[in-house]
C-alpha cells in the first residue's frame, strides 16, 4: 500500500490528465491504468463557454484522489495562492507544489518550492512538491513536513527517463516519506526501474497521453509499475563480473 | 455594472447582484468553479449573499487537465 498522510492507496501510479487526444480515450485510459490518484492543474475559466465539457464531470469522484497542481506558479506566493483556490473546490486537501524557475527546461525553483511547501504543511495542506533531484533539497522538504517528495527523472514531459538513478536512490534511502519520481518517464522500463530503486510511487502524464495507444500504454505503465515493485520487494541477485553457472558444476556424465 | 472578470472588463446587469445571481447568468452555478473577489476566495457555503459592486475584480477559476 502507497501511504500519503493518512490515507492508503493500493495503485502506485499517479496519472496526470492533461493532453489527451480526447475524454473518451482519456476516461478509458485512467481506468485501465488503475490510478486512484489524478492530477490537475487550476486555470481561469471561459465563463462564455459553460457548456464545454470538462474531464473532472466525467469521474465518479468518489473512486478518485484529486491532486491539484500549483504550475503555472513562479513564486512561493503565486504556489500559496493557487493550492487555496484548489481546496476550495472542496474536493481535495491534497497539493502537488510546482513552482517552475526556468521556462525552458521546466525545472523547479528550489528555494521558492521549499518556501511553499513549508507554509503549505502549516496551513495543514497534504504536501507533495515536485523537486529536481536533488538530495540535500529532498532531505529539507521532509523536515518542514511534506507529506512526500517527488523527484523528477528527467525534465517534464521530456520521456528522457531516469538521468541520475544514483541520486533517487539517495533520496530514496534516506527518505521517511513516500518518493514518488514525477516527470520524465518515456517508457514502462523507465517506470519499472524508478520502482526497482525502491520508489513508492510513479506519477507521469505525457509518457501516456502522447503515446499512440493512450489506452495501452496505461495498461503497460500500471504492469511495469507493479512488476517493479515486486521486483524491489523481492530484493535482486548481486551483479558478478563473471558467470557463474545455474546448473550444478558435480555429475557430469561427460569428461 | 461593470465587473473585471479574469482579466476582462464585462457588463454585467445589476439584477446579478451576489456571486451566486453572476454564477448563474453565465450558467456555471453547477460547475465545479472557485470564485475569487477582489483577491480573497469566497467560500461556497458564502456566495448567494456575497454582493457585487461596480468595479468588482472577480476572478473564476477551475480545474483543468494537467500533469
Amino acid at each position: 500500500m502507497l501511504k500519503i498522510g493518512s490515507r492508503e492507496f493500493s495503485s502506485r501510479l499517479l496519472l496526470g490528465t492533461g493532453k489527451y487526444p480526447d475524454f473518451d480515450i482519456q476516461r478509458q485510459s485512467v481506468e485501465v491504468s488503475g490510478a486512484e490518484i489524478l492530477t490537475f492543474a487550476v486555470r481561469r475559466m471561459n465563463i462564455f463557454e459553460a457548456s464545454q465539457p470538462n474531464f473532472l464531470e466525467k469521474l465518479d469522484l468518489k473512486k478518485y484522489t484529486l491532486l491539484p497542481n500549483t504550475a503555472g506558479a513562479k513564486t512561493a506566493k503565486e504556489a500559496v495562492r493557487i493550492a487555496h483556490l484548489a481546496k476550495a473546490s472542496g474536493l481535495c486537501d491534497m497539493i502537488k507544489v510546482e513552482v517552475i524557475g526556468c521556462q525552458k527546461t521546466l525545472l523547479p525553483d528550489p528555494i521558492e518550492t521549499l518556501k511553499a511547501a513549508e507554509e503549505l504543511v502549516k496551513l495543514g495542506f497534504i504536501v507533495l512538491p515536485y523537486t529536481s533531484d536533488d538530495v540535500l533539497l529532498a532531505k529539507r522538504l521532509e523536515e518542514v513536513g511534506c507529506h512526500a517528495i517527488m523527484p523528477g527523472a528527467s525534465p517534464i514531459g521530456s520521456g528522457q527517463g531516469i538521468l541520475n538513478p544514483l541520486n533517487l536512490r539517495f533520496i530514496i534511502e534516506q527518505a521517511q516519506v513516500p518518493v514518488i519520481v514525477d516527470a520524465g518517464i518515456g517508457t514502462p522500463s523507465d517506470a519499472a526501474i524508478a520502482m526497482e530503486l525502491g520508489a513508492d510511487g510513479v506519477l507521469l502524464n505525457t509518457a501516456v497521453s502522447g503515446a499512440k495507444d493512450p489506452i495501452k500504454m496505461a495498461k503497460a505503465m500500471k504492469l511495469a509499475i507493479e512488476s517493479g515493485r515486486l521486483g524491489y520487494e523481492a530484493g535482486r541477485i548481486e551483479k558478478n563480473e563473471y558467470a557463474i553457472a545455474s546448473s550444478p558444476v558435480e555429475g557430469m556424465s561427460i569428461g | 455594472m461593470e465587473l473585471v472578470i479574469n482579466g476582462e472588463k464585462i457588463q454585467v446587469s445589476a439584477a446579478e447582484s451576489t456571486v451566486t445571481g453572476l454564477l448563474r447568468h453565465f450558467d456555471l452555478h453547477h460547475k465545479v468553479v472557485i470564485v475569487e473577489l477582489n483577491d480573497e476566495i469566497v467560500a461556497k457555503e458564502s456566495q448567494s449573499d456575497t454582493r457585487l459592486s461596480n468595479g468588482d475584480k472577480v476572478e473564476i477559476v477551475h480545474f483543468v487537465g494537467g500533469g
